[in-house]
């Protein structure tokens, strides 16, 4: 008998998340030893991962910054894991405090983490709920009333889609929230990919692996399916690139080669 | 977040130059120690940013380092912002206190306020600090954020616990508030749960159920191969499986339920419950039964009716196996109709309840089956006979059994039953085929008198077939305009002039040709049909004569027309009232008409009886005794018969046909028409063949002759043509 919509679905503390292996790429303690122990086999499998995890949140806030200065000022973050540092609402705040943020996220545990780092903020709300259901996202009570749909909005997917499987069609997903954005919306994506940095296709699969176990699996994509994600938008400056490359604060000449694995980029709905 | 660094904050007397030339180091100092650090961060700030980060940490170490007295304490301060800007990783310590060690005084101390070995001192108690400051930081960090993710987990934990509550209630609100019933049991087939709805199809108290065994429930009335599926079902082979299964309740009641059991399996798919869900269809059931057992029986007698007995006949017949044989006795009761029609349907009704009962303690066993299939017709279907004597024993049994006379009202009733056998191997006969073989077998025993049994035979069979297809061929005949009349003169003897007609109806069978009323008018007076035939022949016969009135046909005197009643029209209760209807339909004078009624009939009719005829009489229609001298007459008692004429039957006059004619037939004849005469009854004579016979029948004092001397049968065309050559001669 299959499981009715309506029954809630567990939470597996004995599984790897990957939002607290995230956490712990990122030197944080909101994790369990399962987590870090996922987190370490993934490191060995791709070594200078948290380099490119740090490169990924400073890729976010870059593009948030220049979100604000686009004058997008409302954020639907999907995939916001556990908040730990230089969170989108962080950025957002500091760069216009009349920015608001929905984070979402469909791990039960970062979302009730995120609550509980929200308290008292009222910019920024968190609500679960997943990505492959953009309908529900849409509509519900969080961002219909947080969130004005009929101005643009910047749709956040960093470091998500590679969580997102081919057969669940990612892209056809996008289309949906894009049909549903306001023209002058952005798009704001990071992909894992072993393209781009030192890393081989081998590394690639060795940490698809380790992720097998996880809460989600992990597929790296090269760049043209990368590029797939941004239909029906116009790709901004300086287009899908590593993420160091994308609009740097300054030089780059001393950032480490594994950083440049994977694609970032910022589309515009036109 | 760019602070430019207001030169050297240390304490003590440094003049502009020397706090250039100390904001300077400061920043050379920053920039050695972010180079160290940043690579083992996991800050998302920027090099230059983190760089920046750095200056005010710089300074603080700084002052500290000149501060007297000397106080380490500001430098656990830097050691814990370390931590707070992401230098979470132990890495990062031996990076940070290494380049405190090797570059803090080189850059950032004033040699001419700190000697160098105090300077020394200090720095190695600074870096204690700084370390002392990023562990403290570090656990702190680690202890909360540990508490925060598992707060959260609890957190998200309880919430689902709650969502997973509510949905358990919903679901057992479902499970209780549920119709149906619902039922789960353990995979020994022990009942685990039940539901409100199953426990008060068991009569309301659970514990009736729970804990019994599935297997328990074995009921005699179980589909086949049900518990073959439920094992299935319960080594993993089957899903679900479906039946109508019958409980004991514990009052000693039965409960019919829809049953359908599913397994359900863990997530790694073995086995671990069944689920029953079941339907009370008791009341569902015995209605069906009811409904059922009404549509297959006889409401009257209760008898298996004519839909069970051919399903149970055509099941009989389909049976293939070798040597497999069948009988079948077709009872039809005779006279049964004279009982309906003369002591009422009331009285019928009880005879056939009582001839029910009768036939039905004949039955030997099992595999006979008494139905009754029609009015008083009755069938016995014997499945499998050992032999033809089984059958015929039975078909005696019922002819026993039905001779006692039958007590209804007060009245015995004798039972008369013609009864066709049809016995033998099955092999491709169909239901039909026996049904009419044994019908015809039937009407074989009944021609033979009745109360009796006739065993089929096909060639005797082939014979009845025509007498049985003519039958049934009749109604049609009458709707499809098959009938025709043929009128045969009627001569008056003192004039030789034509005084009327008689109307002999033919039947124009399609198969046979034309036929004469002796082959139908019986059967059609056994149907019953004979009364709209006859009525149908009335009609055309009388507006023949108006049409021959009306022509002046015949002269001035009216020409009459003779139809014959047969027996059972005599009897109808319409009889006078339609007559009548028919004649002013056509505006017919009753006196042009008259019926002929057998003597037979005529002469067994009681007053009763005779009372239409005597209306009729009274109205001026005549009346003739048809066949006189076949019956048994008593002549006596033709005084009180309304008839107005004998019609002398044509044996009396064959022998007239001989030259000289036979003398005591003269006497005969002669003694009959002047005892009519005295009667007051006309006399007319029938097959007049030749000249002499006509010659001494006038003598004799005959009224009026037919027959072929004067004409044969004809259209009424040709009467009509005969009539103008006679008025013209």
């Amino acid at each position: 008998m299959e499981r009715p919509d309506w029954a809630p679905q567990g939470i597996d503390l004995s599984r790897p998340s990957v939002s607290r292996i995230y956490d712990f790429y990122l030197g944080g303690s909101h994790n369990f030893e399962v987590d870090r122990e996922a987190a370490r086999q993934a490191i060995e499998a791709f070594p200078g991962l948290p380099k490119v995890m740090q490169a990924n949140r400073a890729f976010m806030r870059r593009a948030v910054r220049y979100a604000v200065g686009d004058g997008v000022t409302q954020f639907l973050d999907i995939g916001s894991g556990i908040p730990t540092f230089g969170n989108v609402h962080e950025v957002a705040l500091e760069a216009d405090p009349s920015s608001r943020i929905v984070y979402v996220d469909h791990d039960p545990v970062a979302v009730a983490h995120s609550r509980a780092v929200l308290e008292g903020q009222d910019r920024a709300v968190v609500m679960a709920g997943d990505f492959r259901s953009p309908q529900e996202i849409l509509e519900s009570a969080e961002v219909t009333g947080h969130l004005d749909l009929d101005r643009p909005v910047a749709l956040l997917l960093v470091a998500l889609l590679h969580f997102i499987q081919d057969d669940e069609d990612p892209w056809k997903t996008i289309a949906a929230f894009r049909d549903a954005l306001p023209a002058g919306s952005l798009l704001v994506l990071s992909h894992a990919s072993w393209e781009g940095g030192p890393r081989t296709s081998e590394h690639g699969r060795q940490i698809q692996d380790v992720y097998r176990t996880a809460s989600s699996q992990l597929v790296m994509r090269r760049r043209p399916d990368v590029e797939r994600f941004f239909t029906g938008f116009d790709v901004v400056e300086p287009g899908i690139v590593s993420m160091p490359d994308w609009r740097p604060d300054g030089p780059t000449d001393q950032e480490d080669p594994v950083v440049y694995s994977g694609f970032a980029g910022v589309g515009r709905k036109a | 977040m760019n602070t430019p660094v207001q030169g050297f904050a240390g304490p003590g007397t440094a003049g502009p130059a020397e706090s250039g030339r100390q904001a300077d180091g400061i920043r050379r100092f920053a920039t050695i120690w972010s180079r160290a650090v940043y690579p083992t961060t996991a800050t998302s700030m920027t090099r230059a940013e983190f760089e920046r980060h750095l200056i005010p940490l710089t300074e603080r170490l700084c002052t500290a380092l000149h501060a007297r007295p000397f106080d380490p304490a500001d430098a656990r301060e830097v050691g814990s912002a370390l931590v707070a800007a992401h230098c979470t990783s132990p890495e990062a310590l031996p990076q940070v206190l290494g380049v405190v060690d090797a570059y803090l005084l080189l850059y950032c101390s004033d040699p001419q306020r700190l000697p160098t070995e105090e300077g020394r001192a200090r720095c190695a108690r600074l870096q204690h600090a700084i370390a002392a400051g990023f562990a403290r930081a570090l656990q702190e960090r680690t202890r909360v954020e540990q508490e925060s993710i598992s707060r959260a987990a609890l957190a998200a934990q309880a919430e689902i616990e709650k969502a997973l509550y509510e949905s358990q209630t919903r679901f057992r609100t479902v499970f209780e508030e549920a119709t149906l019933g619902i039922g789960i049991a353990a995979m020994d087939g022990t009942v685990l749960d039940v539901n409100a709805a199953l426990t008060r199809m068991f009569g309301g108290n659970a514990a009736v159920v729970l804990d019994r065994r599935v297997t328990s429930w074995v009921h005699p009335d179980d589909a086949p191969g049900v518990w073959r599926k439920y094992d299935e079902l319960v080594r993993g082979e089957r899903e679900h499986f479906h039946t109508e299964k019958a409980y004991h309740r514990p009052d000693g009641t039965v409960l019919w339920t829809n049953l359908t059991v599913s397994l359900l399996r863990d997530p790694d798919g073995t086995p671990r419950y069944m689920l029953a869900l079941m339907e009370d269809i008791t009341e569902r059931r015995l209605l069906h039964l009811r409904l059922r057992y009404e549509a297959t029986h006889d409401a009257l007698t209760d008898l298996p009716n004519r839909t069970l007995f051919f399903e149970r006949l055509e099941q009989t017949l389909s049976r293939t196996e070798a040597g497999a044989r069948f009988g079948l006795c077709y009872l039809d009761l005779d006279g049964f109709k004279t009982v309906n029609d003369s002591l009422g349907h009331s009285v019928g009704d009880q005879l056939l309840v009582a001839v029910a009962e009768r036939l039905q303690g004949c039955l030997a066993g099992p595999g006979q089956l008494v139905a009754r299939i029609g009015g008083d017709e009755f069938v016995a279907l014997v499945s499998d006979p050992r032999d033809r004597t089984e059958v015929t024993d039975l078909a005696g049994r019922a002819l026993e059994a039905l001779s006692t006379p039958v007590r209804v009202d007060g009245k015995e009733l004798s039972v008369r039953t013609s009864i066709g056998i049809v016995e033998g191997p099955v092999a491709g006969l169909t239901a039909a085929e026996v049904l009419r073989s044994a019908d015809i077998t039937m009407y074989r025993a009944k021609a033979q008198g009745g109360n009796r049994y006739e065993l089929a035979d096909p060639d005797l069979d082939a014979r009845a077939i025509s007498r049985h297809s003519l039958t049934n061929r009749l109604p049609a005949a009458l709707e499809g305009a098959e009938f025709f009349i043929e009128y045969q003169p009627l001569v008056r003897m003192a004039d030789g002039c034509v005084e009327g007609a008689e109307a002999l109806v033919r039947w124009d069978h399609p198969r046979h040709g034309v036929l004469g009323p002796d082959r139908f008018i019986p059967l059609a007076e056994h149907t019953g049909l004979i009364v709209p035939l006859g009525r149908w022949v009335l009609e055309q016969a009388v507006r023949q004569a108006c049409e021959w009135q009306v022509r002046g046909i015949g002269g001035p005197r009216q020409l009459r027309v003779n139809v014959n009643l047969s027996p059972r029209q005599l009897h109808h209760p319409h009889l006078v009232a339609d007559t009548v209807a028919v004649l002013q339909n056509a505006g017919l004078p009753p006196e042009s008409l008259c019926l002929e009624v057998t003597e037979s009939a005529l002469i067994r009719a009681d007053d009763d009886e005779l009372k239409p005829l005597r209306q009729l009489a009274e109205l001026g229609v005549g009346i003739a005794l048809d066949d006189f001298g076949t019956g048994y007459s008593n002549l006596a008692s033709l005084r009180r018969l309304p008839a107005s004429t004998l019609k002398l039957d044509r044996s009396f006059t064959q022998g007239l046909q001989q030259h000289p004619a036979d003398p005591v037939d003269l006497r005969v004849v002669e003694g009959i028409v002047s005892l009519a005469h005295a009667l007051e009854l006309s006399v007319t004579v029938e097959g007049v063949e030749t000249a002499s016979q006509a010659d001494q029948l006038r003598t004799l004092g005959c009224d009026s002759a037919q027959g072929w001397y004067y004409a044969r049968p004809g259209p009424p065309e040709r009467f009509s043509e005969q009539m103008a050559v006679a008025a013209g001669q």
